[in-house]
C-alpha cells in the first residue's frame, strides 16, 4: 500500500463557511410557482464537510476554445443588439481570488429569446447569436466576456410576468461546496418588483451581490459599454471550532 | 469584514444550451475497466418526471483518492471524477463511472464508497445536494458516519441498487420517499 519511507501527506480538510441566513433563497418560494412541487419538504440534513465536500472538479483547461469568451464571434455575422463587456473577479469571502476556475454563461438574445426549443415566445431568433460562453479566470481571479445585452422576456409564472434581464453564470470554484449557479442582473432595471426569482433572495445586501455595475473604466470607446460583476464564493471557515453543532 | 457571498439562483429552463457537454455523462471514458452506468429518474412532488434538471456527480477514484491539490494522495493521473447529465423528457439521466474507493471521514472514520451529487432544475432556487451510496456495500455502509446520522427509514433513498448495466438511483425531490438532501 503506502510507501512508509516518505511521510504520508494529509489532505487539507478545513471546512468551508456556510452562507449567512438570507444569502441563498429558500427552496420553497411560492411566488415562484415552480418551487411548489419541486422543493423538498423534509428539512435539509446538516452535513459535516469531509474530503468529498472540500475537493471538487478543476475543469476547463482542455474545454475552452479561443473565442468561447466572445459571444459576438460565434457565427459568420455579428449579432444584433447592444454589444457589452462583462468582466470582474471571482473571489472567496475573505477577498482571496479564485484562479483558473471555469465560468460558464448562457443568456437570451437582445430580443429576450433563448436559442432553445422550449422558448417559443414571439421574439426573433438571431441567427448570429447562440448565447453561450465560457472562460477561465486568470491567476488573479479575473474574467472577461464580450456579449450582447440580453432583453427582458415574458414567462407564465403569473399574470403579465416578465423576467428582469439577466445572464446565467455557473461556477465551480475549487471545492464541491463552492459550486454556484446564479444570475447577473443589470442596474437601472424596472422589473425587479415583480420578478420572484430575484425577489426570492430576501436580504438586500445579498441582492446587491447579484447586481452588476456600469463600469466606465472598462468601456471601449466607439465599441462597447462595460459592466463589472464580481462573484464571491464561500471560503474556508476561519473560526477554529469543532464543526459538531 | 467578509465579502457578501453571491446568492444562488435557479438554473432555469434553458440551461441545456450552456451546460451540456458532449462528454458530460462520462466521469470516466468509455472502455474504462470496471465502468458501469448509474441510471435514474428525477421526479417531483406529484411523482411526475422532471425533464429540465441536470445531475452532477463528484467522486474519488477506485483507490479513494480525489484528483485535487488538497488531496495530496492523488497520483496526478487524469481521472476526472466529475459527471454532468441533463434529464430527458422522461426525467431520466445516466452517468458513466466506476465505483470510488472508501475515503477518510471525520474523526478517523472511514466513509463508504459514495458520490457527491448536485441536482439543479427550473424551480430549484438553489441546487439540492445528496449522495449516492451502493447497496451492495452493506458492511462499509453500516460503518459510514453520514449514513449513521440519518433516520433508518430514510437511508435507503441514498442507496443505488444493482441493475442491468450498473446501478439504479432515483431522485425524488418531494413527497413520498423523498430523497435525503444535505445542507452543505
Amino acid at each position: 500500500m503506502s510507501d512508509t519511507t516518505k511521510p504520508q501527506a494529509q489532505p487539507d480538510l478545513t471546512p468551508y463557511a456556510r452562507p449567512e441566513e438570507g444569502t441563498n433563497p429558500p427552496l420553497l418560494y411560492p411566488a415562484y410557482a415552480s418551487t411548489v412541487r419541486r422543493a423538498p419538504k423534509e428539512p435539509l440534513v446538516w452535513l459535516r464537510h469531509t474530503i468529498t465536500e472540500v475537493t471538487g472538479p478543476l475543469l476547463g483547461e482542455r474545454r475552452l476554445g479561443d473565442l468561447d469568451h466572445d459571444l459576438t464571434r460565434h457565427h459568420r455575422g455579428e449579432p444584433l443588439g447592444e454589444r457589452i463587456i462583462v468582466h470582474g473577479r471571482v473571489l472567496e469571502g475573505d477577498g482571496r481570488p479564485v484562479p483558473h476556475t471555469l465560468i460558464e454563461i448562457w443568456q437570451a438574445n437582445a430580443g429576450g429569446r433563448y436559442r432553445h426549443d422550449g422558448d417559443q415566445h414571439p421574439a426573433p431568433i438571431d441567427p448570429n447569436f447562440t448565447g453561450v460562453g465560457r472562460c477561465r479566470t486568470d491567476a488573479e481571479g479575473r474574467y472577461r466576456f464580450v456579449t450582447i445585452k440580453p432583453g427582458a422576456y415574458p414567462w407564465r409564472n403569473h399574470d403579465n410576468a416578465w423576467r428582469a434581464a439577466h445572464i446565467h453564470f455557473s461556477l465551480f470554484g475549487r471545492a464541491f461546496v463552492q459550486r454556484l449557479v446564479t444570475q447577473m442582473y443589470f442596474p437601472n432595471e424596472h422589473l425587479f418588483f415583480q420578478d420572484p426569482i430575484y425577489q426570492s433572495v430576501r436580504d438586500e445586501r445579498a441582492r446587491q451581490a447579484m447586481m452588476s455595475s456600469f463600469d466606465l473604466s472598462e468601456t471601449v470607446p466607439e465599441w462597447a459599454l462595460a459592466y463589472q460583476f464580481d462573484i464571491v464564493l464561500t471560503g474556508r471557515d476561519k473560526t477554529p471550532i469543532d464543526e459538531d453543532h | 469584514m467578509a465579502l457578501q457571498v453571491t446568492p444562488s439562483q435557479t438554473i432555469g429552463p434553458f440551461f441545456s444550451i450552456g451546460l451540456t457537454w458532449e462528454d458530460g455523462a462520462f466521469a470516466v471514458p468509455e472502455g474504462t475497466d470496471g465502468a458501469f452506468w448509474i441510471r435514474g429518474r428525477v421526479t417531483d412532488g406529484d411523482g411526475e418526471p422532471v425533464p429540465d434538471a441536470v445531475v452532477e456527480t463528484w467522486q474519488a477514484d477506485p483507490d479513494g483518492r480525489y484528483r485535487h491539490p488538497d488531496d495530496p494522495r492523488a497520483d496526478g493521473g487524469d481521472f476526472r471524477g466529475f459527471a454532468r447529465a441533463p434529464t430527458g423528457r422522461d426525467g431520466t439521466f445516466a452517468i458513466h463511472t466506476v465505483k470510488p474507493g472508501p475515503v477518510p471521514g471525520a474523526g478517523g472514520a472511514t466513509q463508504a464508497p459514495h458520490l457527491a451529487v448536485s441536482v439543479f432544475a427550473r424551480g430549484l432556487l438553489n441546487r439540492v445536494v445528496t449522495r449516492v451510496y451502493f447497496a451492495d456495500e452493506a458492511d462499509l455502509n453500516a460503518a459510514d458516519p453520514v449514513l449513521a446520522g440519518l433516520p433508518a427509514d430514510r437511508r435507503a433513498t441514498l442507496l443505488a441498487e444493482p441493475a442491468e448495466d450498473g446501478y439504479r438511483f432515483d431522485v425524488r425531490l418531494q413527497g413520498e420517499d423523498e430523497t435525503v438532501f444535505f445542507a452543505v
